[in-house]
């Protein structure tokens, strides 16, 4: 519960730190593209992704260990996908069967397929929130989202709610924690018991959880007033992005990856 | 010529309304903040505030103290403009919460930190959140630089600049509050238990912070509190009770009240504690013993 180091920001002085937050958040959807471009059972274009990410990683300057327990994170979900699959894919060759059990080739393909494609789209994701700060997120969204403007959503609004949303993930994270051991001094008990027993366990976790971050909201909203906000009127921003050759960068790179993996796929696709 | 002679009538009218504006109808000279038979109340029925009036000075260092529930935060609120009062008026260096247009005015002159630190802070880095006020005003970028600088080093965190406030100690986080709040220039800084959920030290660094402020930059001090030990060295206290006024003076005058002060649920520095006890048994000590080297000082005068 304590260790969410997923999207947590990681901050020094990099090329990658230095990108426009916006054209980052672009390149980040355009790698989860590419991603999704990977044609199954064709794994090199796979591994020229997860070279794109170490490559990346390290111009960030950022530990390799970080990529790891950001994929920690989840492992729960991607686990869960991969079984789901080696069991019950049916389609394909039988390559194990024992009584009811039948595992086939094509279950594990995509088992593994699956598997690495959240990785990588997770660690993608993660690179993302640890090179750029919720701020710079919330400025670039507030950036791409700007054409939205004309049909009256209210932008401003919206990228301040996601940086104060991305803000107290952690506190609310510790607070989760703190309740649980609390019901749990009273006698509660969350580990026992069918799915939906546990399901229920957990109200009385949600319940003071909720009227907590009500109260926080509350008194949120007074110390923002009392710092004088008053909407995007009149406001200034200290971080102005700019945009700088080094995106442009950014943007090759990246499309050079999206045409590595199509180039891979098709190459494939004649030979095999 | 005829221009500069314009600009010098406008010059002199412009002095005239701001000395004009310094002086109440009566002509006495106006206090930074004013109350004037100021009520509040939460729900229409109950009132948080009961016609209640005061006012505070320029640079003065004044504390309010009451139990829980006393109105403390509804006062602090009132001053800042958080919430209009619904009868009487505040004014705040000319500027009166009742109008509009001058809720920001208000706002800008007087900052408010409040309990709980973990709930003020906006932003995920010391910096941005600090920003966060000058931003709103429309400050510009290179000014606001320079406030941050000013407003983390006047809560000495200059080295925290770049960090997540995620990772401090509850008093760091409170000293960032207090920095987000300075950044907007703020004449009077108004702590609502701004140290009640920190440990001894933390609340004797955040309160060195304002005595500082309050030292070298002119900023009027107003500190909230249910720790009576800390209106020691200030200049008036007042007493609520119930959202009333029930007193208000100096330290040594109120410490000398202490049936009012305990029928207020509060409890008497210790020293002041024995200095009445021993008196209640015939020992002749002055009134206004308050902290424990007085206490000393008195008893080694006694034969
Ligand atoms: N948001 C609210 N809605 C309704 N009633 C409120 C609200 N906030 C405070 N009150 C009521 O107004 C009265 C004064 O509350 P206030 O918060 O000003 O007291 P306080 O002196 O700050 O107390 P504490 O020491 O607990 O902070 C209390 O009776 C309280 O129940
Ligand atoms: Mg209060």
């Amino acid at each position: 519960m304590k260790d969410i180091t997923f999207g947590q920001y990681f901050p020094a002085k990099s090329f990658v730190h230095s990108l426009n937050a916006s054209v980052k958040i672009l390149l980040t959807i355009a790698f989860i593209v590419a991603v999704f471009l990977v044609n199954q059972y064709y794994f090199l274009g796979f591994a020229l992704c997860f070279l794109f990410i170490l490559i990346t990683t390290a111009f960030a300057k950022i530990p390799f260990t970080k990529l790891l327990s950001s994929v920690r994170a989840v492992v729960f979900i991607v686990v869960f996908s991969a079984v789901l699959q080696v069991f019950f894919n049916k389609t394909g060759k039988v390559v194990f069967s024992w009584r009811f059990i039948k595992i086939t080739d094509a279950g594990v393909y995509t088992a593994i397929y699956i598997t690495v494609r959240i990785l990588l789209i997770v660690i993608g994701a993660s690179l993302l929130t640890y090179t750029t700060s919720p701020v710079e997120i919330a400025d670039g969204l507030e950036f791409l989202l700007y054409p939205l403007k004309v049909i009256r959503f209210p932008v401003h609004e919206f990228a301040l709610i996601m940086s104060i949303a991305l803000r107290f993930i952690p506190t609310l994270m510790n607070e989760t924690g703190r309740i649980i051991k609390a019901q749990k001094a009273r006698g509660a008990d969350f580990e026992s018991g069918n799915i939906f027993k546990r399901a229920k366990a957990l109200i009385p976790v949600l319940i003071p959880l909720l009227i907590s971050a009500f109260r926080r909201a509350d008194e949120l909203a007074d110390a923002m007033d009392a710092r004088c906000y008053a909407g995007s009127k009149k406001r200034t921003k200290y971080k102005k992005a700019t945009f700088s050759f080094r995106d442009a960068i950014g943007f090759i790179t990246l499309g050079g990856l999206i045409a590595g993996v199509v180039l891979l796929n098709g190459f494939f696709g004649v030979i095999v | 010529m005829r221009y500069s002679c314009k600009n010098f009538v406008f010059l002199i009218y412009y002095l005239y309304s701001q000395i004009a504006n310094a002086f109440d109808e009566k002509g006495g000279l106006m206090a930074l903040i004013e109350l004037k038979n100021v009520s509040f109340s939460y729900d229409k029925k109950t009132d948080a505030i009961k016609n209640l009036s005061l006012s505070i000075e320029r640079g003065e260092k004044v504390a309010v103290i009451g139990h829980n529930g006393s109105g403390k935060s509804t006062l602090a609120k009132l001053f800042n403009a958080l919430i209009k009062p619904d009868g009487g008026s505040v004014i705040v260096d000319g500027f009166s919460s009742d109008k509009k247009e001058d809720l920001f005015e208000i706002r800008k002159r007087v900052g408010v930190v409040f309990q709980n630190p973990e709930n003020q802070l906006v932003a995920s880095i010391v910096e941005d959140d600090v920003a966060f006020g000058p931003e709103n005003l429309g400050i510009e970028r290179e000014e606001i630089g320079k406030r941050i600088d000013f407003a983390l080093k006047s809560v000495d965190m200059e080295d925290f600049r770049f960090r997540s406030p995620e990772r401090l100690s509850g008093g760091q986080k409170q000293r960032i509050a207090i920095a987000g709040v300075l950044a907007l220039k703020p004449e009077v800084l108004v702590l609502d238990e701004a140290t009640s959920m920190l440990d001894p030290k933390g609340r004797k660094e955040i309160l060195g912070i304002a005595e500082k402020l309050n030292r070298e930059q002119g900023t009027t001090i107003i500190n909230i509190t249910h720790y009576i030990e800390e209106i020691v060295g200030y200049k008036k206290i007042f007493l609520l009770k119930d959202g009333e006024l029930v007193f208000c003076g100096t330290p040594e005058e109120t410490f000398k009240k202490v049936d009012l002060i305990e029928s207020c649920g509060l409890i008497l520095p210790r020293a002041t504690q024995i200095a009445n006890k021993l008196k209640r048994n015939g020992i002749p000590l002055p009134d206004g013993i308050l902290t424990e080297e007085r206490l000393l000082v008195e008893l080694c005068k006694l034969k």
